[in-house]
């Protein structure tokens, strides 16, 4: 007679095996608060022990551009667009209250008298605790962003299928 | 509460600076070491049993202390093996 019975811890280490405790963000929003609300979950998971991975794609991308770095693309749109659309994590503008840079400057002044981490030292934080970065290629061609003009620790540039093959085995999959 | 091995200031510090130091302290203890986290930050009654729970270390106690009109917490967390 075969047996089928299943030895509990067997069940649950392959359980663990299968469904680990991962985090997928894709981030969208080039706008301040929005990025920081992505780094301050993705920053916490990886303290609490979950494997995170963060998707930058469209605006998203500012976040982990070079500050003053405008595009190298040979196309002149791109070129026009790189220009018009700065990057760099401390130039993101608030998504209300911007004001030409002075709510954001003052939010930022507030964030500071609180000991709140600015978007930099967010990612920085990020990049200790090992949240993974993948840019998409798609929207850097779109956009005119080349690799050089993306910060260093950007682990990967990928597509679609690169966040499914993650998101499919995420606990926790947000789009900011 | 009591006793605590390692002690980590976390006072003026908003969510998640707590955490994030909790966790990159805990690193530096022993299995079986208690530390004892202050914070202001009121999330914190939540957000320890939280990360105790997901980490798997053990949440030994919290404490309330009015200190000049502000709250300070104490957390105590248990590091498991």
């Amino acid at each position: 007679m075969n047996s089928t019975t299943v030895e509990p811890s067997a069940a649950l280490a392959e359980l663990r095996e299968t469904k680990t405790d991962k985090v997928t963000i894709v981030v969208l929003s080039g706008d301040m608060d929005r990025v920081m609300a992505a780094f301050i979950i993705a920053t916490g998971a990886a303290a609490m022990g979950m494997e995170v991975t963060m998707f930058f794609t469209f605006w998203g991308l500012n976040a982990i551009r070079k500050r003053g770095v405008s595009s190298k693309a040979k196309d002149w749109i791109l070129r026009l667009f790189g220009i018009l659309n700065q990057g760099g994590a401390d130039a993101l503008p608030l998504s209300r209250f911007h004001f030409g840079g002075l709510g954001t400057s003052m939010m930022k002044r507030v964030m500071k008298r609180h000991h709140m981490p600015d978007v930099p030292e967010l990612i920085q934080t990020a990049q200790d605790l090992g949240v993974k970065m993948i840019a998409c290629t798609t929207t850097m061609g779109l956009m005119g962003i080349t690799k050089d003009t993306l910060i260093d620790g950007v682990d990967q540039l990928a597509g679609v299928s690169t966040y499914l093959a993650e998101a499919r085995r995420g606990a926790v999959n947000l789009f900011i | 509460m009591g006793h605590a091995d390692v002690t980590l200031d976390t006072l003026g510090y908003l969510c998640p600076m707590p955490i994030i130091l909790t966790s990159k302290k805990i690193k530096e203890l022993a299995p079986g070491q208690v530390l004892e986290v202050l914070s202001d930050d009121e999330g914190i009654k939540k957000d320890m049993p939280a990360w105790c729970q997901t980490t798997g270390h053990e949440m030994v106690g919290l404490e309330e202390e009015a200190v000049d009109s502000k709250k300070v917490y104490k957390a105590y967390v248990k590091k498991t093996g």
